[in-house]
């Protein structure tokens, strides 16, 4: 796969397609992958990367990179489309300075997952057989799909590519019975005492790194509230337990309708806090109160809060 | 820092009653940021004003709090106090402590412990106050006047003697409206048409004055002193221009069998007609659902007769568009359906009628001209009983709440007339209430029972069957508590008005709300009764409620002072607190511009100074301050807090939010 | 120590068209309700912001009720019908978060409902009281 996606993006650079290409590069191991920019055919032969452990979704780079001169090449996997796709919708991404590719993906690995096993000394990982064989200093060890990859992507919504203009291998389905609302469920179902002290103990870890907010494709905002000194609202770290609920409570309500449920924040929070379980609350109440709605699905969909029916559920 | 003055209103005892006044001013007094606070019996009067005007001198003022009454009662004249000493407005600001304190609460601690509360509030939200100037927008000289009935029409003849352009728009191919169907008028017993139709005619050569007829307004944009809006001129397939209304055509046409709605469907029209003789503008049209030329393309007779050339099969529905200052929303009623009243039998037997449909039995222009015949067989009735309130007064899902408050007076008309005309005739009335408030009402109603013999029953009438060639009226006479019954070979149904179907969908466009029951909401139900609460919008006639015709005239009359108020400015002064975007926070996402109702927002590309002397372009949105109401529904759509509201600013509210809950 | 008797604090944002009105209408016929409830007034239900009923309840508010017009009476023609997409949102989220969910309130009052303003703010009241402090949503560095 790799070598493929390689191929063709020194192919675009060279016919001048592109003059810049989206991808991701290695960090000090192979699998703390980093998006990265390349400008040049060396610098894609000399950094490119593309393994299972690409989970970062690099549709908000284009917010930035989209505005600058010459046409850039990214590569989406199925949910970072629908993310592409909401950025358009909200004018976010400018179209024509963007060749899309779509690569198929049939899940990431969570290397925290791996490390729970006992695995160290990771160099390398391949599929094989519907499993994952990973690779280590001390040898190979094979590992079962399920037990390796991300939550996110055990309840996959969509291998569908919203939005492409070519594709590097298959596109796939939506995902009907994705299940991604399970945990949301059996919250719903604890009584108040019981969901308040669950999330007490998710939210009272936050450092307020605010790696959620960076990562997070729907929080494009050219200054954060949370940021800006005549907010009446700005905080840095959060100085108590209101502020912690106070961030993420607004921060889910910014995203309500806009949030396409890639999982980002809750990959990338260094305290594992399931802080998608906020966003899908959101999208599981919008779709029983107003219709299924998926964000990014359709650019020239309508927003559930850009719009209403006179007969909408009381609050 | 603000230098903030604080004038505590006694309202006499309405609020010192209540309140420690003295107590709330000394509190107040040690809020940061406040230099003088004082306590005063009326501060709306004009020595209140004076002491509040002398303090902002004396103390150099920079904001102002007023413990008051509503801000809605007072607001703008201590506004324009301030203004009068160079104060912005804007710097103003009211704690309701009557209202919302003295007058709802007992205990004068707790009383005066909230209107201190309210204090801080009002104070912590003026600390946060900027001048706000208001901005100008022009006026389109022209009103829209939605319906041409007799409120329409005399509203637009009021303006257009102001000097003012006005257009009507109706949707029938003839203006009149209800009005031209009636046969005598309560209470003086003048024809309805001897003094309608002068009206009409003066509307058509009025100069100033255009006439859409067989037209509807699609679609309206703008705000008060610019509205466009989009007319249809449905196509009537005869030149307007053209037609000289001569009639051959309509004599000649070979199609007969079309339901005539002039008459209430007592009789037929041809495809092609001019709906009565005194109609404006008195032209043709055709009615494409009959018309065989138009549905098979077989016949043409009328073009073929015409002398001027004037049908045109091919003529297509045309949209046209027109500025206005003001619009007029005089869309009039109709009697509801007495099908749901199935007891009545009025679905099943010719011989009930309602009332309207006797209106047209008793005209000269009408199917029998003019003399009283029944329907079923065209003899002339002897009895006759007419059951009042079909409809009004109805608690249940079919009827209507209200009283339609026309048919006590309607009926004792249509009593005496044919008491008048046909003494032979028995008269019965079956009522809850007779209710005639009014000028001559009463007397006139006294005269139907007194003079002319009228039998008025209180009482309901419960059933109504067929009896050989009569119809048998079951009924409760409730004074003599008993149950009776009369076989009567007439029965007139006064059936409840309702608002018309195309009311709501107007309402809707004109953004100027309704009530339940689809009657137009007025400003004020006292004070303000022929505006809309949408700047702009006018009443006339029973869009806003029911109303006989002295009142929809006198109402219409009203409205067009209303209007003619503001075509006669040449500028308007707009609301100053308004939506504004920070375009160093925008995103141009667009999620403001799906909540606005009024279009106010659009978005360009501007371009920003980026790092290392670079240049951005980002899309950001403004707000048109003219065509913003200040609703704040951007505000909250917006997630980079970069669209606020001025004068009701995050921050504003949130110092409110603050201090309420310190 | 004084034992008195537990005062809840609540915010009530009214719209400046029906809702405020009702209130004045409530005052002029006097129909009281409790001293606990404070209205601020905004222009029109749409125009608060959930960020405003997080800081009264972080200021220490213990219900927080919205009042606008009857949908389809706004006076802005749609701004209560966003209230009320937006406010069931987020209402069910706080109660996903265990905030007990009587503490959120939105209510249709008109300028004609004084009576209306009076019983739903008497309610609304006793409703929050019976709940008592609000504990889950609240810094208590703005308690002192």
């Amino acid at each position: 796969m790799q070598a493929v996606m390689e191929k063709r993006a020194l192919e675009l650079l060279a016919d001048g397609t592109v003059n810049r290409v989206l991808g991701w590069t290695a960090g000090e191991f192979i699998y703390d992958v980093t998006p990265a920019v390349f400008e040049t055919a060396e610098e894609v032969q000399n950094g490119f990367l593309y393994n299972d452990f690409c989970g970062a979704n690099l549709s908000k780079y284009l917010v930035k990179e989209s505005r600058k001169e010459g046409k850039i090449l990214v590569f989406l996997k199925p949910c970072d489309t629908y993310s592409f796709n909401q950025l358009l919708a909200e004018h976010r991404i400018i179209r024509e300075n963007v060749y899309v590719i779509g690569i198929e993906c049939y899940g990431k690995v969570d290397v925290e997952k791996l490390r729970e096993m006992g695995l160290s000394g990771i160099t390398g990982i391949r599929k094989a057989d519907g499993d994952f064989v990973v690779e280590t200093i001390y040898g190979e060890k094979t590992v079962k799909q399920a037990d390796a990859m991300a939550e996110r992507c055990l309840a996959c919504k969509s291998k569908r590519h919203v939005v492409y203009d070519e594709l590097i291998g298959e596109d796939g389905e939506v995902v009907e019975d994705c299940n991604r609302f399970d945990m949301v469920e059996k919250l719903e179902q604890m009584t108040p005492e019981e969901r308040f002290a669950f999330w007490r103990g998710e939210l009272s870890r936050c450092i307020r790194c605010n790696a959620c907010r960076n990562v997070c494709p729907a929080c494009t905002c050219e200054q954060c509230v949370f940021d800006n000194p005549n907010s009446g609202v700005a905080q840095k770290a959060a100085a108590s337990s209101f502020e912690e609920n106070m961030f993420h409570i607004i921060r889910a309500f910014h995203v309500v309708g806009r949030c396409t449920d890639c999982g980002e924040c809750s990959r990338v929070c260094p305290q594992n806090i399931p802080l998608h379980l906020l966003n899908r609350k959101f999208i599981k109440d919008i779709n029983s109160f107003y219709g299924t709605y998926q964000a990014g699905e359709d650019p020239n969909a309508k927003p559930p809060l850009g719009t209403f029916t006179t007969g909408d559920r009381e609050a | 820092m603000q230098r903030i003055g604080v004038f505590v209103c006694h309202c006499g005892t309405n609020i010192a009653g209540t309140v420690d006044v003295k107590a709330v001013a000394e509190a107040l007094g040690r809020e940061a940021g406040v230099v003088f606070s004082t306590d005063y019996q009326y501060m709306c009067s004009e020595s209140g004003q004076q002491l509040m005007r002398g303090a902002i001198r004396e103390h150099k003022l920079t904001g102002v709090v007023v413990c008051s009454c509503s801000p809605r009662m007072h607001e703008n004249t201590f506004r324009k106090a301030a203004e009068l000493e160079g104060l912005n407005p804007y710097m103003v600001e009211i704690a309701n402590i009557r209202e919302h304190v003295s007058w709802i609460h007992k205990d004068m601690k707790e009383a005066t412990e909230k209107a201190i509360i309210l204090g801080r509030a009002a104070i912590a939200k003026v600390h946060l106050n900027q001048p706000l100037q208001a901005g100008e927008s022009p006026v389109t000289k022209r009103a829209l006047v939605i319906g041409g009935g007799i409120a329409g029409i005399q509203t637009a003849l009021d303006i257009a003697e102001a000097g003012f352009e006005v257009d009507i728009v109706e949707k029938s191919p003839t203006i009149g409206g209800k009005m031209a169907q009636l046969d005598k008028t309560f209470p003086t017993l003048d024809c309805a048409a001897c003094i309608l139709t002068p009206k009409m005619v003066d509307a058509a050569q009025h100069e100033k004055i255009k006439i859409f007829s067989f037209s509807e307004v699609e679609a309206v944009q703008g705000y008060v002193g610019n509205f466009r809006a989009k007319i249809r001129r449905k196509a009537r397939f005869v030149d307007e221009d053209k037609c000289t209304g001569c009639g051959l055509c309509t004599e000649k046409c070979p199609q007969k069998k079309v339901p005539n709605e002039f008459n209430m469907g007592l009789d037929n029209r041809r495809a092609i007609y001019i709906p009565f003789a005194q109609a404006v503008p008195k032209v043709a049209t055709i009615d494409p659902n009959y018309c065989t030329m138009l549905k098979s393309g077989k016949c043409g007779l009328c073009a073929k007769i015409c002398g001027t050339g004037a049908i045109d099969y091919k003529q297509q529905d045309q949209i046209i568009e027109r500025e206005y200052g003001a619009i007029v929303a005089a869309t009039g009623f109709n009697p509801i359906d007495a099908k749901a009243y199935n007891e009545y039998g009025y679905a099943t037997y010719p011989d009930v009628v309602t009332s309207l449909e006797l209106e047209r039995l008793m005209n000269a222009a009408g199917p029998t001209n003019g003399t009283l015949l029944r329907p079923s067989d065209n003899e002339h009735p002897h009895k006759i009983v007419f059951v009042q309130c079909v409809g009004s007064r109805c608690e249940e899902e079919r009827g209507k709440q209200y009283c339609s408050k026309i048919c006590c007076m309607y009926t004792a008309k249509h009593a005496m007339l044919i008491r008048e005309k046909y003494p032979d005739t028995e008269v019965y009335v079956f009522y809850i209430d007779v209710r005639t408030p009014g000028k001559n009402f009463d007397e006139f109603y006294r005269r139907a029972v007194e003079q002319y013999g009228v039998h008025y029953i209180k009482g309901m009438v419960g059933k109504v069957t067929q009896n050989g060639k009569q119809l048998r009226v079951q009924a409760s006479d409730l004074l003599a508590g008993e149950q009776m019954h009369i076989d009567a070979d007439l029965v007139v149904l006064a059936t409840a008005i309702e608002p018309d179907k195309s009311a709501r969908s107007i309402a809707t466009m004109l953004t100027a709300s309704m009530d339940t029951n689809d009657f137009f909401t007025e400003a004020h139900p006292k004070l303000r009764p022929v505006e809309s609460p949408t700047a702009g919008i006018f009443l006339s006639g029973v869009c806003q409620g029911p109303k006989d015709i002295p009142e929809t005239v006198s109402q219409a009359s009203a409205c067009a002072a209303k209007v003619i108020g503001v075509l006669a400015k040449d500028k308007l002064t707009c609301n100053p607190c308004v939506a504004s975007s920070d375009e160093m926070l925008c995103n141009g996402c667009s999620s403001c511009e799906k909540v606005c109702p009024y279009g106010a927002i659009s978005y360009s590309d501007k371009e920003f100074r980026g790092p290392n002397r670079t240049t951005l372009i980002r899309r950001v949105a403004s707000v048109n301050p003219a065509v913003c109401q200040g609703c704040g529904a951007c505000t909250v759509a917006c997630p980079s807090g970069a669209m606020d509201l001025k004068g009701f600013t995050n921050k504003q509210i949130m110092a409110e939010v603050d201090a309420i809950c310190k | 120590m004084q034992v008195t008797e537990y005062k809840p604090k609540i915010v009530a944002f009214c719209c400046n068209w029906c809702s405020y009105a009702g209130a004045d209408g409530a005052g002029s016929a006097r129909l009281g309700y409790p001293e606990d409830v404070k209205i601020i007034r905004v222009p029109c239900s749409c125009r608060v912001n959930p960020m405003f009923i997080l800081r009264a309840f972080q200021r220490g508010a213990d219900g927080v009720i919205i009042a606008g017009c009857h949908p389809g009476d706004c006076h802005y023609t749609s701004g209560n019908y966003f209230t009320r997409r937006r406010m069931a949102l987020l209402f069910s989220m706080l109660e996903y978060l265990g905030v007990e969910k009587e503490r959120v309130r939105v209510e249709w009052i008109s300028a004609a409902e004084g009576a209306k303003f009076s019983k739903t703010m008497t309610e609304f009241t006793a409703t929050v009281a019976a709940l008592g402090e609000n504990k889950r949503l609240e810094d208590l560095r703005c308690k002192q």
